[in-house]
């Protein structure tokens, strides 16, 4: 085969720390967090997804060419999401 | 079963690395345009949820959190199986050679018909549990637009939480987990098929290519959950009576 085969040690152990940030996760919308809630299940689940992205799926060890469309695609979904809550965040006139 | 590589390879590619390449890129092509799908729910999900914060949290605190951490966790262990699923693809499986033959050492053995069956059986276990939650959705009123809607509980809540804005909420989940219900159903139906492949025939190590290629898809839509659950179920704070079915 071209490329490195990642082991199945390395699945066993991400899919453990997968299961620690679930419970992370999960645990925390138990605690008294206000707003701060939603921000800290977005950056638990930004984690997770990097590490399904990196290893599940490969991309640590593939072409540069695969890198290219995982991040354009991400870009592009940087521009909708940004661009778009610029306009919404930004409507002082609607009553929140 | 032919083991030649001469019999996977497409006419259009110089080799077997190049067509695997081509298979990969395809599919990250793929989930990219995926992306745009869901990424139009989830951006039209952040502007309601940046205006509509407090009645968006109130009616996420009513979902069903139990149901939604135990698909949570099914998820991704079908994520891991199917990994393992690709690895047993790629890897020649440590049999003895047979007296006299050769060929049979290259096969990838028992290991992917079992890691697929397991994948596929997590996502079906999956859509069991999503069928059993929306049912518990319509039995404690969350339906907009039916008679399983109660606006006055809504507007009797201290400090009264806006009805209208709640069922949207309401139809962003619906919706949002109902298209990631088609995924997963369209995935385990091609983990199916890659399956019934599997045991018809040993798939050969150097035609691993589909097994990947179809684990790309399921990871991606794992990730879709791994982002629904926290901006759906988590958005609020909840409390240990919430852990129930």
């Amino acid at each position: 085969m071209d490329e490195r085969i990642t082991s199945p040690t390395t699945y066993w152990v991400v899919f453990a720390v997968l299961m620690g940030l679930t419970v992370l996760t999960v645990g925390g919308s138990f605690l008294e967090l206000g707003e701060w809630h939603i921000v800290v299940g977005l950056a638990i689940a930004v984690v997770k997804a990097v590490l399904v992205i990196l290893f599940f799926m490969h991309l640590l060890h593939a072409s540069r060419l695969n890198w290219l469309v995982a991040g354009a695609g991400l870009f592009w979904f940087g521009i909708l999401l940004v661009l778009t809550l610029t306009d919404y965040l930004t409507r002082h006139w609607q009553a929140y | 079963m032919a083991t030649n590589p001469g019999s996977l390879l497409a006419e259009q590619f110089d080799d077997l690395d190049q067509q695997r390449e081509a298979d990969r890129l395809g599919m990250w092509i793929f989930l990219a345009t995926e992306l745009l799908l869901f990424g139009g729910l989830f951006t039209g999900y952040f502007a309601y949820r940046a205006w509509y914060a407090y009645d968006f949290e109130a009616a996420s605190r009513h979902l069903n959190v139990l149901i939604g951490a135990i698909n949570t966790v099914v998820l991704l262990a079908s994520s891991l199986t199917m990994a393992l699923a690709v690895h047993a693809a790629r890897s020649p499986s440590p049999y003895p050679l047979p007296r006299g033959g050769e060929g049979r050492v290259r096969e990838s053995g028992r290991r992917l018909p079992l890691f697929l069956a397991l994948t596929a059986l997590l996502g079906l276990a999956f859509l069991v549990f999503k069928a059993v939650e929306y049912y518990t959705d319509y039995r404690d009123n969350l339906v907009p637009g039916t008679s399983h809607f109660d606006p006055a509980e809504w507007t009797s809540l201290e400090p009264p939480v806006n009805p209208a804005r709640v069922q949207l909420f309401l139809m962003f989940y619906y919706i949002m987990t109902g298209i990631h219900a088609v995924h997963l159903t369209v995935g385990i139906g091609l983990v199916g098929w890659l399956l019934a492949r599997a045991v018809r025939g040993p798939i050969p190590p150097e035609g691993y290519a589909p097994v990947e290629v179809i684990g790309l898809y399921w990871h991606f839509v794992d990730i879709v959950w791994i982002f629904l659950l926290p901006l759906l179920y988590l958005s609020g704070r909840h409390s240990l009576q919430d852990l129930h079915f």
